[in-house]
């Protein structure tokens, strides 16, 4: 649980010895508070205050870290229920379940797929974060299919299985690829567990209800396994919801430490529509790993689009730099149209300037990120501003012509822009869909 | 250790509002529907009543609509010229248990028809079919403020959902359903301040809360679908910690906005690695659906008969508890 500044002052010694740099120890708890300085100023801390204070400063739920290198999947460190609260923090991990019953054909075709599942939307890249292999064969045949599989591809790795012995051979082979293991549970968690700390591999422990997770967690902690990430096994998604949704509020609300590990969800669903339905859910509802089985680019596409809408900051939409952007072949006769710097609004509007083979400028005005509408509202899309930022990003340098084009919701300032700019004000349509048909017929 | 579970305690009681008058409530609908009464957040069985089932009601138009994808155009194409046939195949064909019609030929661009013959329409309407109807107007405020009342006057009875009332315009139209004994849509382009303002407006116009469905003003996936995400969550936060003004269930238009974006429309040829179209449309407006039904949603007019058909299994999934 974070302190206050008055809880860790209670906690110092009080004699103001300026040692730490702050004048008093109050001055310096609120700093403490603040975490913006380390409790290691302190030469005088007794041992047990100072335990206090380290356990109180550690994140709630522990940032896991699955993979190594650029595609490494961070998970964990959330804060809070409610994305508008502050923000969801670490966007979830989506994956796919091979099985090693497969053969090596069958299995390189399905990680040929996987690896074309990259996308970007609005500026931002979107990918899928992990590959698990399944152990349906023995122990031979599960770690020639790791090994196969740790070839082929760079994602982060897991491994499920509950075979002491295959799991061993596997984790050799993904020696220092930081793996996940699923699962380890009540019954056989002393013979997984020193495979994960031998191979710092991550742990999922797996347990049907909270009670006896917490009692795993802990269990694996005395054993020296810190990186952990929990399961509640096969469930309805409604008991699944309740599940994760006790998991966080006990771990952010209680400082239950023994739940405060991301949480991962394995979907078991043959029909792509409803295994999405439950991947969404569960997206929504604070999983930090989703496991899928199908390979779809249209269910993936929109698993990833649903993430980056929930992971979004909901206090700092997604913006793009102010600028005059020429797209396609401009010249100096190219049309200008005018729209504000958030992103959707301006890939929006790029998405159609390039359907409509048409080369145009867009000037993308510093909206804070606010769409037309908003912007215009909270006056930061205004007549005024629009015309400074005209001048100041050298359209009248770029083109030859005296025709700016303003979005069709924002028609009733054409009057006022005119005469503040200078400029010809053209109103083009409200929607971007009609950019298009708008600029061939300009 | 024993592990306690936190559970929230709850106040608060969302507003139980019955779409649909049966023959016993002096109508002529074969069932009717409800909607809200919710003692807790989403699929949090465990801490509250959850006593009725999201519902999806088909989307219908009274005009051909000009930009459908051939996604639904193959579905429903033959019947854009005869909306009542159109309706009486989501009844018998799909399965539909509630439907929404919009008077879009009301529209100056799609007809220009006048209140008497969209009040025509909807008792053909009602003749035709006997789930419960929501009706919704062209989009044109002066137009609607016409053609409303009159649809209201000739439901008069039938328990329709009526809309959309927005903070401009709602006295008409309130006034009107208060006389039919309709319930109403207010609509807030995703405000929580104009949801509250545009209940309490509405209630001093004699229609009770209980009356009201809010339209929060949704985006689909990848639109926008987040800001109606989260203002849904608080205002269902908020009601549930017993602020009346807002404790009305969510009316979500998915159809609508999932199908016009360029993921759900946009050709395979176009963008090879978004994969097929026909299946990537209806995900899309499935997602858009399933997200917005974690976020407390209600109703949800829809489109797609696969689409509908899975999410309606979606929402029995989630009752098994």
């Amino acid at each position: 649980m974070a302190f206050s500044g008055l809880d860790i002052y209670k906690l110092l010694p009080k004699t103001n010895c300026r040692e730490c740099g702050f004048a008093t120890c109050l001055a310096f708890a609120m700093q403490l508070a603040k975490k913006a300085v380390s409790i290691d100023k302190c030469p005088y801390l007794s041992p047990e205050a100072k335990k206090v204070l380290e356990s109180s400063s550690l994140p709630p739920i522990k940032l896991i870290t699955i993979g190594t290198g650029e595609q490494k999947l961070e998970i964990g460190n959330e804060s809070v229920m409610f994305r508008h609260e502050e923000k969801f923090h670490r966007p979830c991990g989506l994956g796919f379940v091979i099985d090693d019953s497969l053969t090596d054909s069958e299995i390189k075709d399905k990680l040929a797929r996987i690896a074309k599942l990259s996308f970007e939307r609005v500026g931002q890249k979107l990918d899928v974060n992990l590959v698990a292999l399944k152990q349906v064969k023995d122990a031979k045949r599960f770690t020639e299919a790791v090994k196969l599989v740790s070839g082929l591809t760079t994602l982060p790795i897991g491994l499920i299985s509950e075979d002491s012995t295959a799991l061993k051979d596997a984790l050799i082979t993904l020696k220092d690829k930081r793996a996940l293991i699923y699962r380890a549970t009540k019954e056989n968690f002393t013979q997984i567990a020193p495979l994960a700390k031998e191979f710092k591999a991550t742990l999922v422990a797996s347990a049907p209800d909270l009670n006896s997770l917490s009692t795993l967690t802990q269990e694996l902690n005395k054993l020296g396994i810190e990186e952990i990430m929990l399961d509640t096994g096969n469930k309805t998604i409604s008991e699944k919801i309740w599940d994760l949704t006790q998991i966080r509020r006990l771990a952010l609300k209680k400082s239950n430490r023994s739940l405060g590990f991301p949480a991962i969800t394995l979907i078991n669903k043959a029909d792509p529509y409803e295994e999405a339905m439950e991947a969404a859910s569960y997206i929504c509802k604070y999983s930090g790993i989703i496991l899928l089985r199908n390979i779809e680019a249209w269910q993936t596409l929109a698993l990833l689009t649903l993430r980056q809408n929930i992971y979004t900051d909901p206090q700092k939409p997604l913006q793009i730099e102010p600028k005059l952007y020429p797209i396609g072949a401009t010249n100096d006769k190219s049309p200008v149209l005018i729209t504000t710097n958030f992103s959707l609004s301006y890939f929006t509007v790029l998405g159609e300037v390039e359907a409509s083979k048409v080369p145009t400028y867009i000037l993308s005005v510093d909206t804070e990120g606010m769409s037309v509408l908003t912007a215009w509202a909270a006056e930061k899309f205004t007549p005024d501003k629009i015309s400074d930022t005209v001048n100041k990003l050298g359209v009248k340098e770029t083109v030859s012509h005296n025709r700016l084009i303003i979005p069709g919701y924002v028609a009733m300032m054409s009057g006022e822009l005119e005469e503040k700019s200078g400029w010809q004000i053209i109103v083009g349509p409200k929607e971007a869909s009609g950019i298009p048909s708008f600029l061939r017929n300009l | 250790m024993a592990q306690d579970l936190m559970l929230e305690k709850w106040s608060g009681k969302i507003s139980t509002v019955t779409i649909g008058a049966t023959i016993a409530d002096g109508g002529t609908r074969k069932h009717s529907i409800k909607i809200g009464g919710e003692k807790s957040l989403p699929n949090l069985f465990k801490e509250g009543a959850i006593p009725n089932k999201t519902q999806i009601a088909f989307e219908i138009w009274d005009a051909p609509p000009t930009d459908w994808p051939d996604e639904l155009n193959k579905i429903y194409g033959s019947y854009y010229k005869d909306p009542i046939t159109w309706a009486k195949t989501c009844v018998e064909k799909y399965k539909a248990t509630c439907l929404c019609v919009r008077l879009q030929a009301a529209h100056p661009d799609f007809g220009n028809k006048t209140a008497q013959q969209e009040a025509q329409f909807i008792k053909e309407l009602l003749k035709a079919v006997a789930v419960p109807l929501v009706i919704i107007g062209c989009g044109d405020d002066s137009k609607d403020s016409l053609i409303l009342p009159a649809c209201s006057e000739a439901a008069k009875g039938e328990i329709c959902l009526i809309g959309s009332a927005v903070q401009n315009n709602y006295k008409t139209l309130a006034a009107a359903l208060s006389a039919d004994g309709h319930n109403i849509i207010a609509e807030s382009p995703i405000d929580i301040n104009i949801a509250k303002q545009l209940n309490i407006l509405i209630s001093d116009m004699g229609l009770p809360l209980e009356k009201i469905v809010i339209n929060p003003t949704i985006g689909a996936l990848g639109y926008g679908l987040e800001y109606a995400y989260s203002i849904m969550e608080r205002a269902r936060l908020a009601a549930l910690s017993g602020d009346k003004t807002v404790a009305s269930p969510f009316i979500c238009f998915v159809g609508q906005e999932s199908w016009q974006v360029k993921e759900a429309k946009a050709n395979a040829e176009e963008f090879p690695a978004w994969g097929k179209e026909t299946e990537r449309g209806i995900i899309w407006e499935i997602l858009t659906a399933t997200a917005l039904i974690q976020a407390g949603a209600d109703l949800l007019v829809m489109r797609h008969p696969l689409a509908i058909e899975k999410i309606n299994k979606y929402i029995e999934e989630l009752y098994q508890c």
